[in-house]
């Protein structure tokens, strides 16, 4: 039979969300960081989409939508968070952001 | 192998090598760039996964709308290099580590407790045509579809006030 | 409900514990309220709450009477229940006990009256007027303790009672305690409070033993129970060792030989209290338990015989004393603990009637002696003043005040007085009346009782054999020393000028006096010695059995009469012929010599008592002190063993156990925590690609536990 198990789907879903995840672990630079969180929530879509499919149900399809969405607010705000750091910080090094250090 | 397969696994790799790439680029417009192509690249998946109006979305929100605006914050702020200190030596390879280690989980999940199912690439009869996702947003989903535009609206005027130059708006 | 049928049925036996709360309720209303109230409101709430008991005591013996005299029990509280102990607060309401309650609340009311005309001036010439209240609290209080003793049902009832009134008797004794008897500042007075006190514990020591004894042998201390286990089983031993451990605390109470000693002593007290507790009441309170006790006494013959010895030879060596006094109230106090030997003596023979007879009537002529007497102090007390502003007037003010303060002035002193009668007429009458009584002449009271007690002495003769003689001399002695003191005091030449300045008293003193005059002249009515007015041994049959009626023997009361009116005569030629004249001796000094010495000096038994046990007792007191206490106990036991061994108990816990292991578990705990706090500070480093890279720990920890568990 043609096709492609649903398992390969899911398999680079998760070495997306690896890669993302690397990303905001190893880079310094904020935007990106949250370019890496973004990929992170495209390799989530993937993953629900590739199960929309094979379950043949649109609800995976309308999750996908709102958290793209979510995530045209989250960039939106996002980034005018970095612009606003950078504004008083003259830097886009997290490295430099260790207000919270306790 | 099927050319379904074959398919797949050229459209995986280039997802792969794209994110890869943002991950390494020195440069930030380097990995805004890098990002496009892979969300371009998952925008193909969608299609072969019959979401036709998912990858529509995908290529004009994301890669389109957001990439832009990285593109623009990225012009603004300046692609500065930063310096190769770091006041976290351990971070890196721990993180390398870890990613490593919830990789072999994942391939022992997959490996383990195989799903049934076989996908079919089928972009043209496909189930998610943007009639039958807006029936159902304009049904179902009625409440958090217009819950996502107040959101949308909070998420604009935050932007506005963080990014807004205080002392003129104080002045105004 | 009407009065007599109110009677017949005993409706009046549950008044009863009024006879104890009226009182209490008047201490209370004084104690409370009475700083706040006038003298007359005080003197009369305490007045009234006394006259209220008593006129529930009149009462009950009307009840009594109606109902045939049958004994009533009140149960009014449990007090003690312990296993098979049961002591429960029960008035007992017979016809002996009944006697005693009309005496106590009569006589003791009309002292209560009295007492507010002559608190009111002592108070003054004391310069404290405050005290006026706490004397009406204290009066009080010893009614209602009266009471309790009075109506007890059981020995230990008795007892609470008996220490109230010793109790009552030491504050009251004490009143005045930073005065002495003439008025100065000193301690006398307190002391005399003290010396009672301690003569009385020594007494009730023994009753204690008795009541101890008599549990221990009976298991009860209700009295019919200990009568009935006593007459079923005579146990000759114990009944004897009960009966004299008793007598030990009557020879306390009620002032016999040898503990009479405080009696004397205790006229340190305002006069009202020597007419109330030292004469009339409390001191007869031995008597009563003796007639109380009676069915035991009865059992023992020796016992008894050592009672009536004891009451005789207290008879007639208190009545030689007094011979030799020369303070008014001393007098009456001798004379006092020598009447209390009449009655001891009677009730010893088993003369209960009459015992009981004489504890009446001299009540009431002895208060009325001692608040004449007092009545004559106070108008010595205000002729002093009187005449102390008479000299101030005419001469050096400043020099005047000075021998003023500087000049003791004994206003009992009856060697100050002299001619009284033509100052205080009313006070000489009534003092007459109280003293024929005394002396035993008809038909004054005190003849019939006395009388009735000679009548029994000599019938007992055989059995009692001594006793008659002695009461003999002593009534003889008793009508001389009474004779001395009214030819000393109210005829002759004052000897004084103060005596020329004595005024009379007001009515408030007069009238209860004069009541009691009346009392002391036709008391003898109670129980007269002609067929069918034996009113007292009738009544009194009912609880103490059956009583014979004697009649009147001629020789005895012949024989008493006469040597009354020799003594009386003897009297008249040493001290009314020829009146004592300011700073003369004494004219029985001369004939008796040291005899006399003896009798104005008490016999030295105060002096002897203290050589033999005061001393003595003091020493051994020094000896324990010194070297029990401090040398033994402080020097040695406090500091070698319990400080020594503590402070080394101490170094002990301190040292190994508290430094090295609790302080140090402490410490290291806190080491730790210090040590782990700083680890974990170093987490919280700020970087949020730190934290990040801790939440990306936990996922794969918890995706690797769920996968591998």
């Amino acid at each position: 039979m043609e096709g492609v198990s649903v398992n390969y789907y899911i398999g680079l879903s998760a070495i997306l969300f690896i890669i993302g995840a690397l990303g905001v672990l190893v880079r310094r630079n904020a935007l990106v960081i949250f370019m890496s969180v973004e990929l992170m929530l495209n390799a989530a879509n993937l993953a629900f989409v590739a199960f929309s499919s094979v379950n043949n149900s649109l609800d995976g399809q309308i999750f996908v939508f709102f958290i793209m969405t979510v995530a045209a607010a989250e960039v939106a705000v996002g980034l005018a968070l970095i612009v606003a750091i950078f504004r008083s910080k003259k830097s886009i090094d997290v490295d430099q952001i260790n207000l919270l250090k306790g | 192998m099927t050319t379904d397969l074959i398919l797949f696994l050229i459209l995986a790799a280039v997802a792969i090598a794209t994110a890869v790439g943002m991950l390494l680029s020195r440069n930030a417009v380097y990995s805004a760039l890098f990002l496009v192509l892979n969300f371009t690249t998952v925008a193909v998946f969608y299609l072969l996964l019959g979401a036709p109006f998912i990858a529509i979305t995908q290529v004009t929100v994301y890669a389109g709308a957001i990439m832009v605006l990285f593109l623009f914050v990225i012009m603004l702020l300046g692609s500065e290099k930063l310096p190769e200190r770091t006041v976290l030596p351990w971070q890196k390879p721990t993180a390398v580590f870890l990613a490593f280690v919830l990789m072999v989980e994942g391939a022992y999940l997959i490996f383990t407790q195989t799903a049934s199912g076989i996908i079919t690439n089928n972009p043209v009869e496909s189930t998610g045509s943007p009639q039958a996702i807006g029936e159902l947003l304009f049904s179902e989903y009625l409440l958090p579809f217009e819950v996502t535009s107040i959101l949308l609206l909070v998420a604009m005027v935050g932007a506005i006030v963080l990014t807004g130059d205080r002392k003129k708006g104080g002045q105004s | 409900m009407n009065f007599s049928e109110a009677a017949n049925t005993g409706y009046f036996f549950g008044l009863v514990p009024l006879l104890v709360f009226l009182p209490l309720t008047g201490m209370l209303i004084n104690m409370i309220f009475g700083g706040k109230m006038s003298e007359k409101a005080v003197g009369t709430v305490a007045s009234v709450a006394s006259g209220l008991a008593f006129v529930v005591a009149v009462l009950l013996a009307y009840s009594l009477s109606a109902t045939h005299g049958h004994m009533q029990t009140v149960h009014f509280a449990e007090w003690i229940h312990i296993g098979d102990l049961k002591l429960d607060w029960t008035f007992r309401v017979d016809t002996l006990s009944s006697v005693m309650m009309l005496v106590v609340s009569g006589v003791g009311t009309l002292i209560h009256i009295y007492a507010i005309g002559y608190m009111h001036e002592d108070v003054r010439f004391k310069d404290d007027i405050k005290r006026f209240r706490r004397f009406f609290v204290f009066l009080n209080l010893f009614i209602a303790m009266m009471m309790i003793l009075v109506s007890g049902d059981s020995y230990l009832m008795l007892f609470v009672g008996w220490e109230g009134v010793g109790l009552c008797s030491f504050l009251l004794i004490g009143f005045w305690y930073d005065f002495d008897t003439l008025g100065q500042k000193s301690t006398a007075n307190a002391e005399a409070g003290k010396k009672a006190f301690i003569a009385n514990r020594v007494g009730d020591f023994g009753f204690l033993l008795a009541i101890f004894t008599t549990f221990w042998h009976f298991g009860s201390l209700q009295f019919d129970k200990v009568f009935e286990a006593a007459s079923a089983h005579p146990d000759p031993v114990v009944i004897s060792a009960i009966t004299l451990f008793m007598l030990i605390g009557v020879t306390g109470k009620s002032a016999q030989v040898p503990l009479y000693v405080w009696l004397p002593d205790a006229m340190a007290g305002p006069t009202p209290v020597s007419a109330l507790i030292h004469a009339a009441t409390m001191v007869t309170a031995g008597v009563y338990l003796v007639v109380r006790s009676a069915p035991l006494y009865s059992l023992v013959h020796g016992a008894s015989y050592i009672v009536a010895m004891i009451g005789a030879v207290t008879a007639l060596f208190a009545a030689t004393i007094a011979v030799g006094q020369y303070d008014i109230k001393k007098v009456l106090a001798y004379s006092t603990i020598s009447q209390l030997g009449f009655m001891v003596a009677a009730v010893g023979m088993g003369a209960y009637v009459a015992g009981i007879f004489h504890l009446a009537t001299h009540a009431f002529f002895k208060a009325l002696l001692f608040l004449s007497a007092g009545s004559i102090i106070l108008g010595m007390e205000r002729g002093h003043h009187a005449h102390a502003h008479h000299d101030e007037d005419h001469g050096d003010g400043h020099a005047h005040v000075e021998h003023h303060e500087e000049e003791v002035f004994d206003p009992g002193d009856m060697r100050n007085m002299g001619n009284l009668r033509k100052r205080m007429p009313v006070t000489f009458w009534l003092y007459m009346a109280g003293t024929l009584a005394l002396a035993g002449l008809p038909p004054f009271a005190g003849f019939w009782s006395k009388d009735e007690i000679l009548l029994d002495a000599k019938l007992h003769a055989e059995h009692f054999p001594g006793v008659y003689l002695l009461l003999s001399i002593a009534a003889f002695m008793t009508a001389f020393y009474m004779g001395r003191q009214i030819w000393m005091v109210f005829f002759g030449k004052e000897r004084t000028e103060v005596a020329e300045h004595a005024q009379e008293s007001p009515p408030v003193m007069t009238v209860p006096l004069m009541i009691l005059a009346v009392l002391a002249v036709f008391g003898g009515a109670l129980n007269l010695p002609f067929e069918g007015f034996h009113n007292l041994g009738h009544w009194l049959e009912y609880t103490i059995g059956h009583v014979e009626g004697l009649p009147l023997d001629l020789g005895v009361a012949g024989i008493s009469t006469v040597l009354a009116l020799l003594a009386i005569f003897f009297s008249w030629l040493l001290y009314g012929k020829n009146p004592l004249k300011a700073g003369q001796a004494d004219p029985l000094k001369k004939p008796l010599g040291f005899l006399f010495t003896g009798m104005e000096n008490k016999w030295f038994v105060d002096e002897g008592y203290k050589a033999v046990i005061i001393d003595p007792f003091v020493k051994l007191a020094k000896f324990l002190s010194i070297n029990l206490d401090w040398n033994f106990w402080h020097d040695w036991f406090h500091e070698s063993v319990i400080y020594a061994g503590f402070k080394g108990l101490a170094r002990f816990l301190s040292e190994p156990i508290d430094m090295g292991i609790i302080n140090a578990i402490a410490d290291k705990l806190a080491e730790m925590t210090k040590r782990s706090s700083e680890g974990l500070s170093r987490l919280q480093n700020g970087f949020v690609r730190s934290y990040a890279l801790s939440v990306l720990l936990g996922v794969v920890a918890i995706l690797g536990y769920l996968l591998f568990k």
